[in-house]
């Protein structure tokens, strides 16, 4: 993957396949690091299985077969000189980090979340996602319960909802990185 | 968050103008976008918000454009379905934003199969 963002909107549909109804997308800069969390309340992993869904080659493996989503995130976060982590219980949801040294030649650029953001919302216009984005004393953010309320009946993927998502996030981008 | 007063504006403006919904459509052309692992780090993404936009911009409300997970064919991602109604599936490969504009112009509009870009093309 290109851009942080395409990991993101790759790991969050993971959230969205576990059947979540809400999905959590931090994103923390301070100090040269970069950390991402996806935090979900979805069906959760049982234990063996989340014990080899990051390493799928390493571990013995049984019957499923291989995805390459999170592993392809935890060697984007090594190779930038950071780490991966993963918390997930049945029933309780998941909740994933992955740092990044900002400084270092092999940290991805985070590209375009304004685009990651108004896909995820157009393919599930029914679950909740926030976002939140922190750096240098500024914030982007994002919460479609908030939107929700506000459209009191008009759905997430009406295309002027999108594009307005798409601008707010796209102008809050900008005003961190000034 | 931007102004929430404007989508305060935005709702009305839709309510006033409101579509019969694409899905309830049997007339619906469905677009679908592979947006597994393989799709999206192959360029899913802008692939479709091209369709997003081209469906917009030409003002389609019998076209439905949604994603799914993984069609299959990893090398030959990014991928886009083609079903309307009557006819058989068409299977779109290696597409780019541009290539899914003409898919929408062509195909979805003009019924006309945008032949050079199938599957049965690239094999
Ligand atoms: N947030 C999550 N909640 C529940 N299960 C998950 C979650 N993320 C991943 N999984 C499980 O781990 C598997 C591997 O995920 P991933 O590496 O992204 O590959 P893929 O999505 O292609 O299967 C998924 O198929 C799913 O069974
Ligand atoms: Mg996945």
């Amino acid at each position: 993957m290109k851009e942080l963002s395409l990991h993101i909107l790759d790991i969050a549909m993971n959230s969205v396949k576990a059947g979540a109804s809400l999905v959590e997308i931090g994103l923390e800069e301070a100090g040269g690091t970069l950390t991402l969390t996806v935090a979900d309340n979805g069906r959760g992993m049982e234990p063996e299985f989340l014990a080899s869904v990051a390493d799928p080659f390493t571990t013995t493996r049984t019957t499923r077969k291989v995805g390459m989503g999170i592993p392809l995130l935890k060697l984007a976060a090594e190779q930038a000189g950071g780490a991966f982590s993963i918390e997930s219980a049945p029933g309780e949801g998941t909740a994933l980090t992955a740092s990044f040294q900002t400084g270092h030649l092999d940290n991805p650029p985070l590209g375009d979340m304004a685009a990651t953001l108004v896909s995820l919302i157009q393919g599930s216009p029914g679950i909740d996602f926030t976002y939140t984005h922190t750096a240098g004393g500024g914030v982007s953010s994002l919460d479609t319960r908030e939107l929700r309320a506000a459209l009191d009946g008009v759905p997430l993927d009406t295309p002027d909802v999108l594009a307005w998502i798409q601008n707010s996030i796209e102008e809050e981008e900008r005003g961190l990185s000034q | 968050m931007k102004s929430i007063e404007e989508l305060k504006k935005i709702r009305e403006e839709t309510l006033k103008n409101i579509n019969l919904r694409k899905e309830d459509n049997e007339h619906a052309v469905r677009v679908v976008v592979g947006m597994a692992t393989c799709g999206i780090a192959a360029g899913a993404r802008p692939v479709l918000a091209a369709c997003l936009e081209e469906v917009q911009k030409r003002n389609l409300p019998d076209v439905a454009v949604t994603q799914t997970g993984c069609i299959g064919v990893c090398r030959l991602e990014p991928i886009v379905e083609v079903f309307a109604p009557g006819e058989e599936k068409v299977t779109y490969v290696k597409m780019t934003p541009e290539k899914a504009r003409r898919v929408i112009a062509e195909h979805v509009v003009n019924k006309q199969v945008v032949t050079e870009y199938t599957i049965g093309a690239a094999e």
